[in-house]
């Protein structure tokens, strides 16, 4: 595999992904049986991994990765007439209802289920990753992938969790259950750096799942919050790092990088989730991001706006590395003291954070304290494993 | 198709004390409340019971040889199973929407049951 080009592993990944979970839905319809359709999926894909880089993408990949699950299927389940009838009557082409896919994630992101098997089920059954690449995207080992996945999978069938769409009543909830998986998978792949620019592009991962959500939901204005605030982060980023792999902060970004059409589309977007009046964490992180992407230059920035969108963000979600956001975005409406002053009384909880001691190091430089200004950037650089961050901190702390 | 769970309603020395600091009116209600938690439920409840304190526990143990017999429950804790009730429902997420409407103590455990 290693011979094939980059290219080609996206176009696997991208095709692969495109129709492994609808495999995965119409599996589930037919076995009934979470943990068997997972299988057959997972291995459909391996085949096509190993086959297409050699044999080319066939015409029908959907076609082809159905002939090697049913095949399949009808090996394994030998023993159980039950599921190898209903395998056998399989015919291609299946068209599962766009409910299926549905189900399948609220199955794979269930409260009752840890949230790294949250991940790593979304990732392997409607994402359709091997357990090889969701170890190599998490730097996790692969033993630790396929535990995960194992045990999820018993859960799924011991403790009796459903394959449905929730009911009413409780669709907020687990659809804030799903919304956090893609966001934890957006942040992760957000927050890798060149390092892991080899692995596997999570936070296009994420990209996908929020549209097809989206798709599926169209009237859900927080899933239309989070496709926008992935969309607008990846329409800039093109201008986050250096030639180098270095991070370039927001400030110093080259704006004619920036993707100004998709960051038009994203504005739409949000605009029409937010007529439904119903707004959210996503939504109102999105309006945040939009008020960045859309102004033409740094000094456009409109940081009254953006310090009203933080207080309804912490009127909805209150939490400290909210709040410390909020105090950057006062810096620059009333100047560093009054932002300091703010981020003072997140001491105590935010103590452990790095970006809370690279934020005072900021202001602290501003206020014309330097010691004290590159003492908080050390222990800000013994926090932080990230390497494009410790290497900006190392910068600051040895020329400024 | 129906899933058998049993659920393991737990106490905490805080429900314990709290229940302790009511007024006799006050408790009442609170028992009234988990007497219509019952009611309302009657048609998938298949049985169970409270449990009496775990200082009336006695544990047998049985992998060191001879048979030891100790006084008090097996783990010696701050949170105490103190009841328990087996249910009949369609699935996880049913079982999920009874409990969360649970008015007694403040941990409830759901365990499948083994058919």
């Amino acid at each position: 595999m290693s011979s094939v080009p980059a290219a080609s592993h996206a176009e696997l990944a991208r095709v692969v992904r495109q129709h492994a979970g609808q495999l995965a839905a119409s599996l589930m319809h037919v076995t009934g049986d979470f943990a068997t359709a997972e299988d057959l999926v997972q291995d459909a894909v391996l085949a096509a991994l190993q086959h297409w880089p050699v044999e080319g993408i066939p015409h029908r990949p959907d076609a082809w990765l159905f002939t090697v699950a049913r095949r399949r299927g009808l090996d394994v389940l030998r023993r159980e007439d039950n599921y190898r009838a209903k395998l056998a009557q399989l015919q291609w082409p299946v068209q599962p209802d766009p409910d299926e896919r549905l189900r399948l994630i609220f199955a794979c992101c269930h409260p009752a289920l840890p949230r790294q098997a949250q991940i790593a089920l979304t990732l392997r059954v409607v994402c359709g990753l091997t357990t090889a690449q969701i170890a190599r995207a998490f730097l996790v080992p692969e033993t630790t992938v396929a535990q995960r996945i194992t045990r999820a999978k018993r859960k799924i069938t011991d403790a009796g969790i459903p394959y449905r769409i929730p009911a009413d009543d409780e669709l907020g909830a687990r659809l804030t259950e799903v919304l956090g998986v893609i966001y934890l998978l957006f942040n992760e792949g957000y927050l890798s750096t060149a390092e892991r620019a080899q692995s596997r592009d999570l936070v296009d991962d994420a990209r996908w799942l929020a549209s097809l959500l989206h798709q599926l939901m169209p009237t859900e204005p927080e899933v239309a919050g989070l496709l926008a605030l992935i969309r607008l982060h990846r329409a800039r980023a093109a201008a986050r790092f250096d030639l180098d792999g270095g991070l370039v902060l927001l400030q110093q970004q080259d704006r004619s990088l920036w993707d100004r059409d998709a960051i038009a589309e994203a504005g739409r977007l949000l605009a029409r989730a937010a007529k439904q009046q119903r707004p959210g964490p996503y939504q109102l992180q999105a309006a945040i991001v939009a008020c960045h992407a859309e102004a033409e230059r740094w000094q456009d920035t409109d940081w009254e706006q953006i310090v009203l969108l933080y207080d309804m963000l912490l009127h909805l979600a209150p939490s400290p590395v909210t709040r410390m956001h909020r105090a950057i975005a006062v810096r620059h409406l009333s100047g560093p003291q009054a932002a300091m002053t703010e981020l003072d009384t997140l001491a105590g909880a935010l103590d452990g954070y790095h970006l809370y001691h690279a934020t005072r190091a900021e202001l602290l430089r501003e206020l014309g304290h330097p010691e004290q200004a590159r003492a908080a950037d050390r222990i800000a650089l013994e926090l932080t494993a990230n390497p494009a961050e410790q290497a900006i901190l190392q910068q600051r702390i040895t020329w400024s | 198709m129906d899933v058998k769970y049993v659920l393991l309603f737990v106490d905490t020395e805080q429900f314990a004390n709290d229940l302790q600091a009511m007024g006799p009116v006050e408790r009442e209600r609170a028992y009234e409340r988990v007497g219509e938690w019952f009611a309302d439920h009657a048609g998938q409840l298949r049985g169970g019971s409270k449990l009496r304190s775990p200082e009336a526990a006695t544990t047998v143990r049985l992998d060191r040889g001879e048979p030891v017999v100790t006084d008090g429950p097996f783990v010696e804790g701050k949170e105490v199973v103190s009841g328990y009730a087996e249910i009949e429902v369609a699935d996880l997420d049913e079982a999920l929407r009874m409990v969360k409407t649970w008015p007694g103590c403040p941990v409830v455990e759901i365990r499948p049951v083994e058919s």
